[in-house]
């Protein structure tokens, strides 16, 4: 792979998902298209119920039960994810694409110490014990842990929220993947952690050469981290492309109302906060046309048909009828 | 609500028994439990008619037989037939789980819904009743009764009425407490309802379901209890069947015939699986709640 | 923690002296001499009269009572009035019989059981799964004594696989553990389904719980997901019902004793009470309601223990 240095890691090509629920086929997925150079730290944003934990579960071959088999192709390194067999998925996670969950205070087994928890992962590796603890103390002290060596010893209760978020990245480093899926991993910490953390992330995928797929609904912390992002509405990708672009020439309206109903981007003089009206259209039944047409202010006729994806610049993408009309 | 008000209300089509029945009749292990359970009481109650032998007749040239069309279950250690024993003793068996949890319920109600809606040192006081009372291993508790007072059948119903008495009463003072504080309560109080009133207009319905559950799942308990202090010889006197008294012949002779032990625990095993089976899918049905995931 | 746990002790004790109170004074009510019974209708009124004095029964109840309480808490249950040797002693020395056959009772029952909810919850729907849901609402609540009695019969009397009667010799373990099997599996056949159910579904719970799916994210093996991530968890409420467990089985024992003909605390009480042994009936009584109730005061205490790391993990 390292003498193909412009090619993308992950490629996920017209994927749909859907789940079988008792009011019948819930699309959660349809025809999402996303692509992850090497090296690169790539964005996902939208509201809860977007599709973003499917499109996670998806790549890591870890859907629900009750989904039906996907469409499309997740290309990972040029092969095709959904193809392969569960012994060689079991393979590649934890060691070519690893994961980091959103709530760092439940997604540590309770009941083992750090140290088992942190050399299990190293299962495949023929080393002794004790090389398996030099890998995970050395791996803790790069992502900041004071005294590791004693945290080893240690229960994920006896430390901090900002301590086990952090476990939890040296866990999911330690393998040196070439894919992290960071899923919303800042959102339960408060304000000051969160930027040390992510900081600590960069730092961290640069020394190791990683690619990094970022899910939040943070603007904040993807304007920071990314270089580019996708903005994801009830199961499609609606816009896409760097982050300079979209966030200082948003083309979708969603994309623009979510920026400005961030919290970040709100002056203080505005006298009303700013809400995108309506709901999440339902999944079982979706309504004809854009999907956003019933939330949207600037919804015209044509959105009776669906939109297509229109290429608006070099890898710019956005799913709407009036992308390119000045707002 | 005229008299049969409450009858007319439950046999209704969308009534509770009919709903119920809707339900039960998909559930085979529950229809097998009913099945069960009406069959015992059928031959309970025509015990008489079904033989032709009499329970204690003594027959000495047909010791240990057996099965065979004579005697369908063979015969014990003194010709006695052992289908008629079971027959009989059946009688016995539904006699005390009868009379024990109707008066066990009827006490645990009242103590519960004391301990439940009364002052707080009244529950302290109960609750550690019930617990010292739980704290016996039951059967050595009734050992040590009987052994005061001598064996006899109503020794033994009194021991399960107070061994059961805090199963009943817990439920009922978990259940009370729950509704007391509901708000519909709070307004009949508001409203000046009597105590009494709210005790017997809106607890006791609320809790009906839950304790016809626990009655038929504490059938089996009951039954079990009396065969085996009548096992241990500390219930029925001979020569009285009762399903316990035919495991003891029969574990006195179990070198020279296997059949008195091999027929007399049938029946222990029959109800046990038909009221359980029937209990266990009338939670299902009637209180969601109860029921962890299947 | 100290206070809850002096608490619940503090309640234990009194519940024990308020049982043992209650079957004490039932003792002192009963119509009839309990030194005619003993000694006999034939006894002289002086042998009668010394015999009353020795067990203090020519005393007030309350100070019989208070005696006896003293006496207990001193750990002196009386004297056997037949043997004249000391109850503890009788009882203490039929208490490891009746322990080892409820220990192996629950270890038999927990080595099966466990793997088979483990197996039914991952396979959920399977043959083996209906079977095993069955077979524990059906074994679960069918007399231990029934049991015993078809095992006695199928397996000693009939097949004549294993002995039938006695505890084996002392000193001679393997036919100790012979004699062992068939009360063990009478007294723990019907837990093995039970622990199985239990099992099955504290596992299904944690199998949803996040930390379940950071191990398979990882790429753990789903035997180590289940074995090592999920079962450490998963068995703890299982632990609690066994010590409750414990309490119960003690029911179940006496009745295997007596149709084993094995030594013990059941057949202990059993034939003390056939005798009307009275101290000895309250000494084995007064045991056998301390070990069950310090059981249910052990598995409060482990649930004690065990909730807040639980409570703090799940982040509520």
């Amino acid at each position: 792979m390292s003498d193909l240095p412009d090619t993308n890691v992950l490629e996920v090509d017209n994927l749909s998902v859907s789940y079988s629920t008792e009011g019948g086929e819930l699309k959660a997925l349809r025809d999402v298209s996303l692509d992850v150079p090497r090296g690169d730290i790539v964005g996902i944003v939208g509201e809860s119920g977007c599709g973003k934990s499917t499109l996670i579960s998806a790549i890591i071959g870890l859907l629900a039960p009750n989904a039906r088999p996907a469409s499309g192709a997740i290309r990972f390194r040029g092969e095709d994810l959904l193809g392969v067999n569960d012994d060689k998925m079991r393979a590649l996670r934890g060691d070519e694409i690893a994961m980091v969950f959103q709530d760092p205070m439940t997604s540590l087994n309770p009941v083992l110490t750090i140290g088992r928890q942190m050399r299990d992962i190293q299962y495949r590796l023929p080393d002794s014990k004790a090389e398996k603890n030099a890998r995970s103390i050395r791996m803790l002290q790069r992502v900041g842990i004071p005294d590791p060596e004693s945290r080893l010893h240690d229960h994920p209760h006896q430390l901090s929220g900002g301590m086990k978020q952090r476990v939890a990245i040296a866990m999911a480093l330690m393998m040196k993947p070439a894919l992290l899926i960071a899923d919303e991993p800042t959102t339960a910490l408060d304000a000051t952690l969160e930027v040390q953390i992510i900081h600590q992330l960069k730092r961290l995928q640069e020394d190791i050469g990683c690619s990094i797929l970022f899910i939040s609904h943070h603007l904040g912390v993807i304007a920071e981290l990314c270089d580019r992002v996708a903005v994801m509405y009830a199961g499609e990708v609606v816009e896409s492309g760097t982050v300079r672009e979209i966030f200082h020439a948003p083309e979708h309206p969603y994309t623009r109302m979510l920026l400005a109903c961030d919290p970040g981007a709100i002056s203080e003089r505005t006298r009303v906060l700013p809400i995108i009206r309506g709901f999440l259209p339902d999944l079982v039944d979706l309504p004809r046309g854009c999907v956003f047409r019933d939330r949207c202010d600037s919804a015209i006729e044509a959105c009776s048909d669906k939109p297509p994806l229109q290429v608006r610049g070099a890898d710019r993408l956005v799913a709407c009828h009036r992308a390119g009309e000045t707002p | 609500m005229t008299r049969f008000g409450i009858l007319e209300a439950l046999l209704r089509p969308d009534g509770l028994v009919v709903t119920t029945w809707r339900k039960l009749r998909r559930d085979p292990l529950g229809l097998l439990g009913l099945a069960i359970v009406l069959g015992i009481g059928f031959v309970t109650v025509f015990a008489p008619w079904l033989t032709s032998y009499d329970p204690n007749e003594v027959d000495v040239y047909a010791r240990l037989l057996p099965p065979s069309a004579d005697h369908l279950l063979g015969t014990d250690q003194l010709g006695r037939d052992t289908y008629t024993r079971l027959l009989y003793g059946g009688r016995v068996a539904m006699k005390v789980s009868i009379v024990a949890i109707s008066i066990a319920m009827a006490i645990g109600i009242a103590l519960g819904m004391l301990a439940g809606y009364g002052p707080r040192w009244l529950d302290r006081l109960l609750i550690t009743g019930f617990d010292t009372i739980r704290s016996f291993p039951t059967i050595m508790f009734a050992m040590a009764i009987v052994a005061l007072v001598g064996p006899s059948l109503n020794t033994v119903i009194g021991i399960i009425i107070i061994a059961s008495i805090p199963v009943y009463a817990r439920v009922v003072r978990t259940q009370t407490m729950a509704l007391r504080e509901r708000d519909f309560i709070v307004a009949e109080r508001a409203m000046g309802a009597s105590t009494r009133r709210i005790l017997f207009r809106h607890v006791m319905p609320n809790i009906a379901a839950p304790l016809f559950i626990l009655a038929s799942m504490d059938v089996p308990v009951v039954v079990g209890m009396e065969a085996g202090l009548s096992f241990l010889g500390l219930g029925v006197s001979p020569p009285t069947a009762s399903w316990g008294s035919i495991l003891n012949d029969g574990y006195s002779y179990i070198r020279n015939s296997p059949w008195p032990i091999i027929a007399g625990g049938i029946p222990l095993i029959l109800v046990t699986l038909g009221f359980t089976f029937f209990g266990e899918s009338l939670r299902d049905i009637l209180d969601p709640k109860l029921r962890r995931e299947g | 923690m100290l206070r809850f746990i002096t608490r619940r002790g503090a309640l234990s004790v009194l519940i024990v002296v308020l049982a043992v109170s209650l079957l004490f004074g039932m003792i002192h009510m009963l119509p009839g001499d309990p030194a005619s019974v003993i000694l006999g209708p034939r006894a002289t009124p002086a042998l009668r009269a010394e015999l009353n004095e020795r067990m203090g029964l020519d005393r007030p109840f309350i100070v019989q009572l208070g005696r006896f309480l003293g006496n207990v808490a001193t750990g002196d249950l009386g004297e056997d009035p037949f043997s004249r040797r000391k109850v503890a002693d009788i009882v203490l020395e039929q208490l490891p019989f009746t322990l080892t056959l409820v220990f192996a009772a629950i270890a038999g029952a927990t080595l099966l059981g466990v793997p088979l909810g483990c197996y039914s919850a991952i396979r959920r729907g399977s043959w083996l799964d209906r079977l095993a849901a069955l077979l524990s609402v059906a074994f679960i609540a069918v007399p231990s004594f029934v049991v015993a009695l078809y095992a006695l019969m199928f397996f000693s009397v009939q097949l004549r696989w294993f002995p039938a009667i006695g505890a084996g010799d002392s000193g001679d373990l393997a036919d100790q553990a012979r004699h062992l099997v068939l009360p063990a599996i009478a007294l723990g056949l019907g837990w093995i389904g039970y622990i199985a159910r239990l099992v099955r579904a504290s596992m299904l719970e944690v199998l949803e719980e996040n930390h379940v799916r950071t191990a398979r994210a990882f790429g753990l093996p789903e035997r180590v997901i289940i074995g090592r991530y999920a079962l450490r968890i998963a068995i703890l409420p299982t632990v609690t019902i066994l010590g409750l467990g414990i309490g119960t089985m003690l029911s179940g024992a006496l009745f295997a004793e007596i149709v084993f003909s094995r030594p013990g605390i059941g057949k202990l009480l059993y034939e003390s009470v056939m005798t009307r042994n009275y101290p000895v009936v309250m000494g084995s009584v007064l045991v056998t309601t301390v070990f069950f109730v310090a059981c249910t005061l052990a598995s409060d205490i482990v649930n004690a223990l065990l909730d807040p790391r639980l409570r703090e993990s799940e982040g509520r």
